[in-house]
């Protein structure tokens, strides 16, 4: 027997009205496939917003730390240079000319990490298999996905009638 | 579901559905090209080929087959180098700083922008690279543990800081762009037929699945490498800017250079994204994506980055004259009255007087006037960088050294392979990448589409 029930919605107002009463017969979504990102769902699925944002921060503050500590070794403590007689005796009488590579740093470091981040997290790398349960949820269609195991007080015939009743375009399992 | 004030025009014009922006934007990647794209492809690569034997030539002699001198030691590479990191400004700024302030027109114009982007900035970072003679030496300028004492790179120089911001701003908009494409490529492969395609594109696309949450977290991501991306674009060219600002020759040592050369950038790069896009609207056959509006849009962008690059001149001129130091007006006289008068009045031209037609409506709304003055811009940049580098270089304190500067025909060839490759790399871009970013096309259909905002 197939894990999960699907069903297939050709516009995204349907499928997010679809969610909705599927929610209100009290059946669980495991997930929403979608070809963009449909505003709102979250609140629906009550799924909780993503914390992508504070790792950039979390990599950014390294980045700065790390910045500031190279360019005070290289220019302050392993080989002093007097250029143009600008005083470099301590960090912050040097550190108007270490501003933008401090920046520079800090945003390579922060995007980067954030990235890889989102990457590792969505289980988005080469050589990954898709996982979308339908070719055409990546085109123009929105798929519901009920797992059994997650329902598991009610039969086939009940989630399938709920289903019916949202008007997908179609209803297969997996 | 969002809906929009019935004044502004629609984005997406015509009776379009999700699938036909599907249809249409993989049309090109999944059709043949059309003997159009052969003839320039054709054409962009015989012309990049000769640039790559140009540059062969100078790795292979030196730089010693350029037209430079000992007092006009900085020329046309230099010129090359930030005319095209000017013009790699335009496709972060698209896409980020236009994606923090929410303009819907973006979505059909800043996958392209960032592809040109990239091209530019691979072909802007090639000029120091070549500039430095010895190629294979250019590591030296990361700090590397080295043999030499320790002895480090000079963090104070602003071009060690160029190192740095053209480093970053390449591999922050290379990821930028490609985070955007991953479920485009998706979209791509589930409609692959051929396996080639099926596995190239399954590769290229990371099984992107486009669950809830991955979308939650693909638009967090955009928003936060937007606000991390806006600062850099504008530190990079201000930077750009320092490589000139913080040195003493009269002409170059300005505070004004940093906003002026953002500005510049700015303008630009712009008018290359609009040069491309009404040329790629027709080939491509997306009429109904890159409309009047989006050149509209794009020409008062032009217009008013031009503008504040007209007050720059101005400024300068107005400062030469007014600090009351001789070699500083005389390096502004002898821009616009010595030898290099007409790059000067090419300039002014280009860049001060002909972008102010777009003031009217009829040629703001024109595609043949946009593309006509996007040129322009062009040719008009291009002067501003030479006549900011040569015509400051080549009389300086000392007459008895005074000189010119005469490109020789590796100086020429290098500059016209450049450009060569960029049109090289950005036509195989519009043939096997989708040029639309369009999956968030069909986020903005329903409020923005001709067809949606005609039921309500």
């Amino acid at each position: 027997m197939s894990k999960a029930i699907y069903a297939l919605y050709n516009d995204d107002e349907v499928m997010v009205d679809g969610a909705k009463s599927i929610l209100s017969k009290n059946i669980r979504i495991k997930d929403v496939y979608s070809p963009f990102p449909v505003h709102g769902l979250e609140n629906i699925l009550g799924i909780k917003w993503t914390r992508l944002a504070i790792t950039a921060f979390l990599y950014g503050l390294t980045a700065l730390a790390l910045a500031l500590i190279g360019l005070w070794f290289f220019m302050i403590k392993d080989w002093p240079m007097n250029i143009g007689g600008k005083p470099n005796n301590f960090l912050y009488q040097n550190l108007p000319a270490f501003i933008p590579i401090t920046f520079e740093f800090t945003v390579l470091c922060a995007a980067h990490g954030m990235a890889i981040t989102y990457l590792i997290r969505n289980r988005t790398l080469p050589g990954m298999k898709a996982r979308n349960p339908h070719p055409r949820t990546t085109d123009d269609h929105f798929c519901i996905e009920i797992d059994r195991a997650e329902n598991a007080g009610m039969s086939d015939d009940e989630i399938r009638t709920v289903l019916q009743e949202t008007n997908p375009v179609e209803i297969f399992e997996k | 579901m969002q809906r929009e004030s019935a004044i502004r025009e629609p984005l997406i014009l015509g009776d379009k559905s999700y699938h036909d922006i599907t249809e249409d934007v993989c049309a090109p990647v999944e059709g043949k090209a059309n003997k159009y794209w052969y003839i320039v492809f054709s054409i962009s690569v015989m012309v990049a080929l000769w640039g790559v034997g140009c540059i062969l030539y100078t790795i292979g002699r030196g730089i010693g087959t350029w037209g430079l001198n000992t007092t006009v030691a900085w020329a046309w590479d230099i010129t090359n180098f930030v005319w095209w990191v000017g013009i790699g400004h335009a496709g972060t700024l698209i896409s980020a700083v236009l994606l923090l302030f929410r303009q819907k027109w973006r979505m059909a114009i800043n996958r392209s922008a960032e592809a040109m982007t990239i091209f530019a900035v691979i072909m802007a970072a090639l000029f120091p690279g070549i500039h430095m003679g010895r190629i294979w030496m250019a590591y030296w300028v990361f700090p590397l543990p080295n043999q030499f004492g320790s002895l480090w790179v000079n963090f104070n120089s602003p071009l060690l800081w160029d190192v740095f911001a053209i480093s970053t701003y390449f591999s922050v908009s290379l990821v930028f762009w490609y985070i955007g494409l991953i479920p485009d490529f998706a979209t791509i492969r589930d409609r692959a037929v051929k396996p080639i395609s099926k596995m190239a594109y399954s590769v290229l696309s990371f099984g992107w699945t486009g669950n809830a949450k991955a979308w939650i977290r693909f638009e967090e991501v955009s928003l936060v490498l937007a606000g991390l991306a806006t600062p850099l674009v504008f530190s990079v060219h201000s930077i750009v800017s320092m490589d000139f600002a913080t040195s003493v020759i009269p002409g170059w040592h300005t505070t004004i250079f940093p906003p002026y050369f953002v500005a510049g950038a700015i303008f630009s790069g712009f008018a290359m994204v609009q040069t491309l896009l009404l040329i790629a609207r027709k080939v491509l056959s997306l009429e109904s994506y890159i409309t009047v509006q989006h050149a509209e849009y794009m020409n008062i962008v032009i217009v008013i980055t031009g503008s504040m690059v007209g007050v720059a001149y101005l400024s300068e001129l107005f400062i030469s004259w007014y600090s009351g130091v001789e070699y500083e007006g005389y390096a502004f006289m002898n821009r616009a009255t010595g030898p290099y008068w007409w790059a000067y009045w090419s300039m002014m031209t280009c860049n001060v007087v002909t972008p102010q037609l777009f003031w009217f409506k009829k040629i703001r709304r024109s595609f043949i006037a946009s593309f006509v003055l996007s040129i322009f811009v062009n040719v008009g940049m291009w002067f501003e960088r030479f006549v900011i580098i040569v015509t400051s270089l080549h009389r300086d304190y000392i007459p008895s050294s005074w000189s010119m500067f005469h490109p020789t025909f590796v100086d020429i060839g290098i500059f016209l392979g450049t450009i060569g490759i960029f049109f090289t790399l950005f036509l195989l871009f519009s043939r096997f990448f989708p040029v639309l970013a369009l999956n968030e096309l069909k986020s903005i259909l329903k409020s923005s589409g001709e067809n949606y905002k005609k039921q309500h």
